[in-house]
């Protein structure tokens, strides 16, 4: 279930990406490809699963699937978190600095 | 247990690596020609530290969620004792090595299809534009 929701998260991330680039400041590159990246590794994780549980790993309890699907929400949020702090830090629009020194 | 941290040192290893690339490209930008609107491949790299860094980071959250890496030492409740730890060293020696390489493998993908994408420009550029 982690693994579905990132992978949902990293294609509507870059569909976005797609649609804004090349003229977006907003850095949405790197949230894709940190999306992707998480997702590659719950693929690799998944996979090792898989091979130890076999058929047992697509029927999981719901109590389980359920704590995944808030996981995987959270690691969603985490990671827009991560890049809001990046693209504020990096500041491309000039927003913060602006917000910062203006003068009242 | 701890698969995370073979990309994340993997992921330490690009940045310095993408450090040094960069600085030599600034080095050596006034003496390239002005037709090389190739991606530097410092940029590139950073393709791959934004997947192995991301990727390191979100696994870690995860980690964290399971109760398997806490603030306190050793971090990983798999170290605390040795019969853990031989799990969790295989668990790194196998999914983690296969994570980082799945992802240095995307990576790879990516640089050989945006290459072959500027070689393609380059030979529609015009030959005047091409001699600079």
């Amino acid at each position: 279930m982690t693994l579905l929701v990132t992978a949902l998260a990293a294609s509507i991330c870059t569909v976005i990406w797609y649609k804004t680039a090349p003229k977006s400041k907003m850095n949405l590159g790197s949230l894709c490809l940190m999306y992707w990246g998480a997702s590659l590794m719950w693929l690799v994780d998944a996979i090792f699963e898989y091979a130890e549980l076999k058929e047992a790993y697509f029927t999981p309890a719901p109590e389980e699937m359920l704590n995944d699907l808030f996981l995987g929400l959270s690691v969603v949020i985490l990671g827009l978190i991560i890049w809001l702090v990046i693209l504020l830090i990096r500041d491309p629009k000039g927003v913060v600095k602006a917000a910062i020194f203006k003068k009242n | 247990m701890a698969c995370f941290l073979v990309p994340a040192a993997e992921a330490v290893i690009t940045t310095i690596a993408a450090k040094v690339v960069k600085s030599k490209e600034k080095a050596a930008d006034g003496t390239q020609p002005e037709v090389s609107r190739k991606i530097p491949f410092s940029r590139k790299l950073k393709w791959l530290n934004n997947m192995l860094w991301g990727g390191s980071a979100l696994l870690a959250f995860e980690h964290v969620w399971h109760g398997e890496v806490v603030p306190w030492f050793p971090f990983l409740t798999a170290a605390e004792n040795s019969a853990d730890a031989a799990e969790m060293l295989h668990e790194m020696a196998t999914t983690g090595v296969v994570m980082a390489a799945l992802v240095t493998v995307v990576w790879l993908g990516m640089v050989a299809v945006s290459s072959a994408m500027e070689k393609k420009a380059y030979k529609t550029v015009p030959i005047e534009d091409q001699e600079g």
